[in-house]
Order: C-alpha cells, then sequence, then structure tokens
C-alpha cells in the first residue's frame, strides 16, 4: 500500500480549527452564520422526549386486552398528571371497584387492545449544546447544530478520557520528562488545565480532582493507575462520557513517557491562556482523538483562515517521526534511509522498514508500520 | 447491478472480485490457465467510504488499478470496472463484490422469549453476516422504558422482530413490536428513509403489526422463524435482510450506487460471503468444520456441524481496537499463562493499551510477537465458547420419549453445543494474527492451544483473506470459486492427532503408557513409527502434498475418536507444519506454578519449532538474570 506509516497527530501552533456542534434530535439553533460566539454560549437546543413508562392495563385490571377500551378513562394523545386515575372497572353493581392511575405526568401515547398494554410518555427535557470553543459561526445546518470555526493552536492526543473542559494552561513540569508528585498539584490549579510531564499517575489524578482543577496533560499513565481513577477499567477505546471531574489527555501513551518536545514547548508559550480540551477518544473507522484548542487572543470578524488541513507530504529522509512500538517506544527520531526491499526483523517478520536517527545519535531500524511523522507548524511565532 | 449482461458460465475466463473492508479495499484477479482457474493478482487500497472521499467506488478504483499497474492490463474506464472482455489486453468477464465497509450491516433483532425466538432471530441475522447490536425479548430482563431506549439509541441499520409459533397468541409480539413503535427508530444512514423492519414471527399476528408499524418503518412480512417450536426457518429472513441490505444500507452508503451498477451480482455482507464459502468447503468436502477470522475490532466464527451453519460475531474480541476488552474478559491471568517468557505484568498491561491507542503497529522484536499471539490464542478461544452458545439446538424444544415402563418422560436433548471438537475435520483460520504469522506453525499452535481439538483434525489458514470473494464468487461460478480456494487460498497447514484422556483418569495411569502409537504407510512404501507420551507434543514432517494412511492406536485410557483404546484407521494429509501430536490432554492444563509451567512451554515451542531460537534464548536468559 502506498501510504504504510501512521499519520501523526497534529501539533500546531496555528491552525483553523472547525468543530461540529449537533444536537441528537432535531430542535432549534440560537445563533446565525458568522456570529461570534463564547465557549459556553449555547448554541443550539432541543427537547428530548421523555422516557415511556407502560402499564399494561389488561392484566391489572383483571380484563381481556380488547376490552381495555371500555374502561380507559383517557384517550391516545391525553395530556395526563402522575397519579391520576386513568382506567377503571366496576363489578357487582359498584361494590368492586379497580382504578390505575397514571405511573407518571405526560402523555397518553398508545393503548393497544391487542396487548392490553397503556404507554405513557413523560414530559420531555430540554438539552442544550454549548460552542464549546470561542470562534465564528461558520456553517448552520438547520434544525441540526452548526460548525464553529476558530483560528489558533491545536494539539492532538493520543488518547484521552472525560468530557469537554474550559479552563486556562498552567505549566507545572519544568520539563516534559519530568514526574511530578502529587504535592506539586496546590490550591493554584483550581479551575486550571495542568501540564505535569511524562507521568499522570493515580495520586496526581485524585489530588487535581480534589483541588478543582479541570484537566491534566501529562505524556502517559499507567495502566493500573487509570483503572483506579476511573473505578472500571476500559475495554473498547471510546471515551468521553466518562462521569469524572477531571479531563485527561495523554500526549504519548500508556507507561511513562516524556510529552513530545515539540508539543511541551508549545504548551509552555500557551501558559496562562484559555483552552477548550476534550478527552473523548474513539480508536475506529473514523478515528477521533483527544484534543486542546487554545483560540488566538483576538477573534476580530475578519479573522483569516490559516489552513493547517494540509497533510504531512510522507515519509522523506529529514522526517521528524515518534517511534510507536517496542524497542524504541516513544523515542522521537529522524529518517535516514528508507529502503524500498522488504526486510525481516528480529520477529521474522518480513516488512517495509525505515531507519532512522534518534535524539542521541544512535541509527536503528524499525518497521514502517511503527512510526508516525510529527506534524504541524511547531511555534507561535511562525 | 447488470445481471443481464453478464457472460455465461463456461465463457468466463478473467474474473476481478473486491472486498470492501472497513480499512482496506482489497481486489483479485481471477483467470482460467488451461483446464483451471487460478489467482493471477492482488491489489489493495485504502477504503474511502469516509470524508474526505465519501465514494468506495474511488478505494476500488484504486485497487483494481494496482493490479492493472502488476498486470500491465486494462480493466477499468471511465463508467468504472470493465465488464465486457474486449481482449486478453483489457476488460473482464466477472465482476463481484462484497462489503463491510462503514461498519458493515448492524442490525437489532427482538422476539418474544430469549431463549427461543430471539436467539432464532440472532442466529438468522448472524447468518446474513450482520453485526446484532442487541437482542430484545419481552424476558430478556430489562424494563420497557430501558428496551425502548436502547432502541432509539443504536440506530440500527434494520430490525428482525420475529415471536410466537403460527396460530399461538400474538399478545406478546405485539407488545414488541408496540415498544418498537414507541421507539421510533430512526436508521443509521440517511436521515430521509424509513427503517426497514421485517417481521418474521406468528403469522396471525401480521395485520395487528402492520397496524402498529406500517406508519412508521419500511415493513416486510416473510415466513416465520419458528412456524412450530420444534423447526426453525431461517432462510426467507435471511434472503430479505440481503434484499434489504442492497436496497437500504448500500444505496446509502456513499458511492454504493454506482458500485451497484458495476457488479454482475448483488453485493454481498462480507461476513455473509465468508459463511456462504465456509458453508461450500463443508459441502465440498463432506466435513464438519469450524472457520475463524480475527481481525481488528471483531472475531466472527463459522461452523458447519450436523448439516447446520452457524455463525457467531465476538464483537468486542480482536487483536486492535478491542484488544483491550480481550484483556478485560480473559483476565491478565489467562493472557499471561501463554507467555514463555517473565514480562512484567504491569508493563504487558500498558503494552496492550498501547496496541489499542495505535492499533495499526506490528511486533517488532520476538517478545512483542509472543505477546500478540498469547493474546490472539485468549480472544480466539473466547470466541469459540460463545459461538458454542449459540450454536446450538433448538432450546425450549421438548421431545416426549416413552420408556420401558410405559411412563412419559421429557427429555431436554436440545441444549447441547452443536459444535464437537471430535468429529470437526478442519479448523480454518483467517484474518492478521493467523494469516500473517512469521512462521506457519505458528498458526497451527495458536489454534491448537485456543480451540483443543480432539482426535484428528486438519488445520489451515487463508493465505491472503480471499474467503469474501471466492465465498461471493461461489454463488456465479462454483467451478472456479472451487479451483481458486484449494490452489490459491488455502494453506494446508497439517493434521494434528489429540489423543483424550479418560475422564478422571488418574495421572500415574496416563503417564504408565503410551498415549498413542502411530503407524502411517507413504505412498512410496515407507513407513513411519511414532509413539508419544502424556504431556508431550511432537511434529512429524509430511509436505503440504502428501497424503497417507495412518494407523492410530491410543493407550486404553484415550480415545481418538472410536472410542476408549480404540484404533483408528484414517487418511491423513500433510501441510506447512507437518504432523502434529499433542498429547497434553484435554482440556489443556498447564502447571500453576510460574517456573514449571514457563518450562513446560518451552519444552513445546521447541518441539514444534515455533519461534527462532537463539532470539528466544537471549529473552529467556534475559528473564533468568532479572
Amino acid at each position: 500500500m502506498a501510504h504504510a506509516y501512521t499519520p501523526g497527530l497534529k501539533v500546531s501552533a496555528s491552525e483553523t480549527v472547525r468543530k461540529e456542534r449537533r444536537l441528537p434530535l432535531p430542535g432549534d439553533v440560537l445563533v446565525q452564520e458568522g456570529d461570534l460566539v463564547e465557549p459556553h454560549q449555547v448554541v443550539a437546543r432541543t427537547d428530548i422526549p421523555g422516557d415511556p413508562e407502560s402499564l399494561n392495563i389488561a392484566n391489572l385490571l383483571g380484563v381481556e386486552p380488547e376490552d381495555i377500551g371500555e374502561a380507559m378513562l383517557v384517550q391516545e394523545g391525553d395530556e395526563v398528571e402522575k397519579g391520576q386515575i386513568i382506567a377503571r372497572t366496576i363489578a357487582f353493581f359498584g361494590l368492586l371497584k379497580n382504578e390505575q392511575r397514571a405511573p407518571v405526568s405526560g402523555t397518553v401515547e398508545m393503548i393497544s387492545g391487542v396487548s392490553g398494554q397503556v404507554v405513557f410518555r413523560a414530559e420531555p427535557t430540554p438539552l442544550e449544546v454549548e460552542a464549546y470553543i470561542s470562534g465564528r459561526v461558520r456553517e448552520v445546518m438547520p434544525n441540526e447544530g452548526v460548525v464553529i470555526e476558530t483560528a489558533g493552536a491545536f494539539i492532538q492526543g493520543i488518547f484521552g478520557v472525560g468530557g469537554e473542559r474550559l479552563g486556562e494552561i498552567s505549566i507545572l513540569a519544568d520539563a516534559p520528562d519530568q514526574q511530578l508528585d502529587a504535592s506539586a498539584i496546590t490550591e493554584a490549579c483550581r479551575d486550571k488545565i495542568i501540564v505535569i510531564g511524562s507521568l499522570a499517575s493515580s495520586e496526581i489524578l485524585h489530588r487535581a480532582a480534589d483541588v478543582g482543577a479541570v484537566g491534566v496533560v501529562a505524556g502517559g499513565v499507567i495502566d493500573e493507575d487509570l483503572v483506579d481513577y476511573l473505578g472500571y477499567d476500559i475495554g473498547v477505546a471510546i471515551t468521553g462520557h466518562e462521569k469524572i471531574p477531571v479531563t485527561l489527555v495523554l500526549t504519548e501513551g500508556f507507561g511513562p513517557v516524556p510529552i513530545a518536545d515539540k508539543t511541551f514547548e508549545l504548551l509552555q508559550e500557551l501558559e496562562g491562556r484559555i483552552a477548550s480540551m476534550s478527552g473523548a477518544t474513539q480508536i475506529r473507522a473514523g478515528v477521533m482523538r483527544p484534543e486542546i484548542i487554545c483560540p488566538d487572543a483576538d477573534l476580530g470578524e475578519d479573522f483569516v483562515d490559516v489552513g493547517g488541513d494540509e497533510l504531512a507530504g510522507g515519509l522523506v529522509v529529514g522526517t521528524p517521526i515518534r517511534i510507536i512500538r517496542q524497542p524504541y517506544f516513544g523515542y522521537l527520531a529522524e529518517v535516514t534511509e528508507l529502503p524500498s526491499a522488504l526486510q525481516e526483523v528480529e520477529s521474522e517478520a518480513t516488512v517495509r522498514v525505515l531507519r532512522a536517527r534518534l535524539m542521541d545519535g544512535t541509527e536503528v531500524l524499525v518497521p514502517r508500520a511503527n512510526v508516525e511523522i510529527i506534524e504541524g507548524r511547531s511555534s507561535l511565532a511562525k | 447491478m447488470s445481471s443481464e449482461k453478464m457472460t455465461p458460465s463456461e465463457q468466463i475466463r478473467t474474473i476481478i472480485a473486491t472486498d470492501c473492508g472497513s480499512t482496506t479495499t482489497k481486489a483479485i484477479l481471477i483467470e482460467r490457465q488451461g483446464d483451471e482457474y487460478r489467482l493471477i493478482e492482488r491489489g489493495e487500497a485504502p477504503t474511502t467510504v469516509e470524508a474526505p472521499f465519501e465514494d468506495v467506488t474511488m478505494g476500488v478504483r484504486n485497487a483494481v488499478s494496482e493490479i492493472e499497474e502488476l498486470t500491465g492490463r486494462e480493466f477499468l474506464d471511465e463508467d468504472g470496472v470493465i465488464t465486457q472482455r474486449e481482449s486478453d489486453e483489457r476488460g473482464c468477464d466477472l465482476y463481484l463484490s462484497t462489503s463491510s465497509a462503514g461498519g458493515g450491516l448492524q442490525m437489532m433483532v427482538a422476539g418474544v422469549v430469549k431463549t427461543m425466538t430471539t436467539e432464532s432471530a440472532e442466529r438468522a441475522a448472524l447468518g446474513a453476516g450482520a453485526i446484532v447490536m442487541d437482542a430484545i425479548a419481552v424476558d430478556d430482563g430489562r424494563m420497557n422504558h430501558e428496551k425502548v431506549n436502547r432502541i432509539r439509541d443504536l440506530r440500527p441499520d434494520m430490525i428482525l422482530l420475529s415471536g410466537g409459533i403460527d396460530g399461538g397468541t400474538i399478545s406478546h409480539v405485539a407488545e414488541i413490536a408496540e415498544l418498537i413503535a414507541t421507539a421510533d427508530p430512526k436508521p443509521r444512514l440517511g436521515a430521509t428513509y424509513r427503517l426497514p423492519v421485517i417481521y418474521a414471527g406468528n403469522k396471525d399476528a401480521r395485520s395487528h403489526i402492520d397496524e402498529t408499524l406500517g406508519d412508521k418503518a419500511d415493513l416486510r412480512m416473510v415466513d416465520n422463524l419458528r412456524p412450530v417450536l420444534e423447526r426453525e426457518v431461517l432462510g426467507p429472513a435471511r434472503e430479505e435482510i440481503h434484499n434489504l441490505f442492497m436496497e437500504h444500507v448500500m444505496a446509502q452508503a456513499p458511492g454504493y450506487d454506482k458500485l451497484m451498477e458495476w457488479t454482475d451480482a448483488a453485493i454481498m455482507p462480507t461476513p455473509g460471503a465468508v459463511g456462504m464459502g465456509i458453508q461450500n468447503v463443508a459441502d465440498q468436502y463432506d466435513i464438519e468444520i469450524i472457520g475463524v477470522d480475527i481481525g481488528g475490532a471483531t472475531t466472527d466464527v463459522f461452523s458447519v456441524f450436523m448439516g447446520t451453519f452457524n455463525r457467531t460475531v465476538s464483537a468486542n474480541l480482536g487483536m486492535s481496537y478491542s484488544i483491550c476488552n480481550v484483556l478485560l474478559e480473559a483476565g491478565l491471568d489467562n493472557i499471561y499463562r501463554w507467555l514463555p517468557l517473565d514480562v512484567d505484568p504491569a508493563d504487558l498491561r500498558n503494552r496492550i493499551r498501547n496496541k489499542m491507542i495505535r492499533p495499526t503497529t506490528i511486533p517488532h522484536t520476538l517478545e512483542e510477537l509472543i505477546v500478540e499471539q498469547a493474546i490472539a490464542r485468549e480472544a480466539l478461544r473466547m470466541a469459540l465458547e460463545h459461538h458454542k452458545t449459540l450454536a446450538s439446538g433448538l432450546k425450549g424444544v421438548k421431545e416426549t420419549d416413552r420408556d420401558a415402563s410405559t411412563t412419559f418422560r421429557e427429555v431436554d436433548t436440545h441444549t447441547d453445543t452443536l459444535v464437537n471438537m471430535m468429529t470437526v475435520s478442519m479448523i480454518l483460520g483467517s484474518g492478521g494474527a493467523l494469516s500473517h504469522a512469521p512462521r506457519r506453525v505458528q498458526s497451527a499452535y495458536m489454534m491448537l492451544d485456543a480451540f483443543q481439538p480432539e482426535g484428528v483434525t486438519e488445520l489451515a489458514v487463508d493465505s491472503i483473506f480471499m474467503m469474501p470473494q471466492l465465498g461471493v464468487l461461489s454463488g456465479v461460478h462454483a467451478q472456479a470459486a472451487a479451483q481458486v480456494f484449494e490452489r490459491d487460498c488455502l494453506i494446508r497447514l497439517g493434521t494434528v492427532i489429540s489423543p483424550v484422556q479418560r475422564p478422571n483418569a488418574r495421572e500415574r495411569d496416563l503417564a504408565d503408557a503410551a498415549a498413542l502409537e502411530l503407524t502411517v504407510s507413504k505412498p512410496d512404501g515407507g513407513e513411519i513409527e511414532e509413539s508419544i507420551e502424556f504431556g508431550d507434543m511432537k511434529r512429524i514432517d509430511l509436505a503440504e502434498d502428501q497424503v497417507v494412511r495412518a494407523s492410530i492406536d491410543p493407550g486404553r485410557h484415550w480415545d481418538v475418536g472410536e472410542g476408549y483404546g480404540r484404533t483408528v484407521e484414517t487418511e491423513i494429509r500433510g501441510g506447512v507444519a507437518g504432523l502434529i501430536l499433542d498429547a497434553r490432554g484435554r482440556p489443556l492444563d498447564l502447571p500453576d506454578d510460574d517456573v514449571e509451567r514457563r518450562r513446560q512451554l518451552l519444552r513445546w515451542i521447541e518441539e514444534l519449532d515455533v519461534y527462532p531460537s537463539d532470539a528466544l534464548s537471549a529473552y529467556v536468559d534475559n528473564g533468568r538474570e532479572a
């Protein structure tokens, strides 16, 4: 195949970012194309139909299903209050009375003369979708939602947990490979997105939650620490819906791994700025990675499209890469040679390979499938 | 689809078939050479169903154009694949395709009783090649509102509704139909069309089902899956699923309208085509068979036992996207037990996670390969366990039997699985972990550990995962499909002989004499005599094209198919891994002590020559130093 390498994660100081904000059911869009929006601004709203609740009235009244029509005091479409009497049978000249009451407030949706069921629909609950990032409404999808566009820094992580958060970026680690102690997390971290170096330990995650931080950015996490923080194990990589106080974004993977220099340097440049982050990850067809988006401070009416959607040109000699599998997992390197012939590696698999120079100057041979290109514009200055 | 233009079967010489997978589109070129059809070339390209391409035919073009480049011939023009062969250099006679792109066919099934009609519906949907997202039943233990929310949230491609025997009560199946109506589910693809619902239940309930769902869904009625309790009729429902797959699901997926015009026969869901291929093998050789396809996200198991075809999908057992679910469901200890190396368990967990988040990476070191193959064993093992539960006789059927004392007694004869590891003649594996293992014997060894076949069993793998294309081809040109399968698709790994010990036999009785003695008469007149002790494995060279007579004489506590101590005379076929004797006993019991267990595993690995010994020794020695 022509592209036998993994496209890298995007780490860019200057990028046009578009986020689709869509309602799960049709509803009302509250903004117009061109509007400037703030992260917490509601851009679309709908009512989620209430849960249905069914009663088998035939069984409860002790009548045949086809006879429940005579016993019903309400009809399909009627509104009812919880506890309201909705069906009644009277026997023995009024001596025996059997009454049934509505289990919820809402409407009567169906009365079935075949199964004897009556279905009630509880009152709808409103659902709102926020803008999530500050930017401009690029497109309105009538009744469905909007596309928000912004310009700024964009950092993709490899894996995350937790939902959308907004906070100020605060760098706690002095270096990308530093492993911090939980004591480094103080009250000053409240409402912040904290960048903590190579490892998010269980203690750090719990401490961050205790002090009210909103997000943690780290190179890696020990698998068991993540299970401890979440309270359960993750089977399939579809995340973002966890009910956890602090969203976690990993830039590199599992185990202690230094944050890539380029990512760390960009985060340092962004210190003090407000960013939106999300831990939502889906590793399937239509992959979704966790992200940190830091829109430029002044998003005027006429901010320019800085592009950034172009993919890296592919692997060539000199391409900066990250090795993503043992025995060089987490190492950064530069491609030095791209042999065209297949080669056998230690596992005896015959694969396409490349040669790369690690940061310490060592030359290594790795399967092309085990590297990813480091993509994006590296500095705010550029 | 343009079947009217199809070339008559005997004139078909050049065939192109593609499989549009969720990540890769694979094309194969088959051609008649002399009297037989052979695979000539293959090409592949990324599938283009998703943004920014959103047109499946681009991937098909790219994959076919790779074949064009490799052969120097033309198979494409601006209208698609050229299905009117103009010369030896331009066009083909037949173009076919399968597809699982865009998530495949995702269905929900509903029935009355979970273990009866709902299970029949599940079998019908799985057999048609669907992923069953959920199975709703009146008695599944969930509250009605939970079921309604589930139906609403899942957004399936279609729903198969069943329930009740013909002439039986209609109120229960009516209740399920009402739940579906209440949920008012929307299809996953295309907001403008109504969700297809196939009704295959009590025919007396049809008018009520129509009243309930007629306005809300695209309702189709087919014969009842369980017209009477004792009989299951899956054919009509499966056929309707295939029709709807073409009409609705395929028609909504990007670019499929074009692809349907290109092909000479209906596009089949990939697993449906694989199932067809597996059934053909069972028919052709008149054998019982298990087929398994271990993928990144799911593991499919197919089987034919006692003439009944079954398929299951273990949706969350796979080697990349779902690898952590294998860890979660099997537990670390079950993976760890297959490792002959001393690996730090915490490090092992981190590595498995890293494979999940970077699913396209491959094992570079031997240690990484051994770890992946340990995980594959557990994924395969659990997928077969899952399959055994669904590949069963009809549950809830009571047979009345009169015994000697003329009193009546009810015998529940149908709760057991159809899967019989003693009678299975062939296990056919495919998917990256099995088809691309660096040494073929590794595939055989993984299947041996995971499935633990009994008696005499042939093991094989699909060389480049051609089963989908050959499955769809078999419906149009059975001869071509069979010949390519035999000559180019099937890689015969060899035969394994696994004697099974008497339950509760004492270990010292088992160890007392050979588990079996084997005499092989070779066609050249030579003989091989071998014997094997309890707990040992042996590998005997026997080439892929060799078929020999064997006399297998098990010890008195051992059975190879005819009973304890009874000799089996049979034909045995060789393979790239030869003939393997496995006297480890069933079920396979590994020592609890880690050091003893690793020593045992290393002994078997050495005997079968599974891994390169130098590289393996380096890891073993490192572990000792540590």
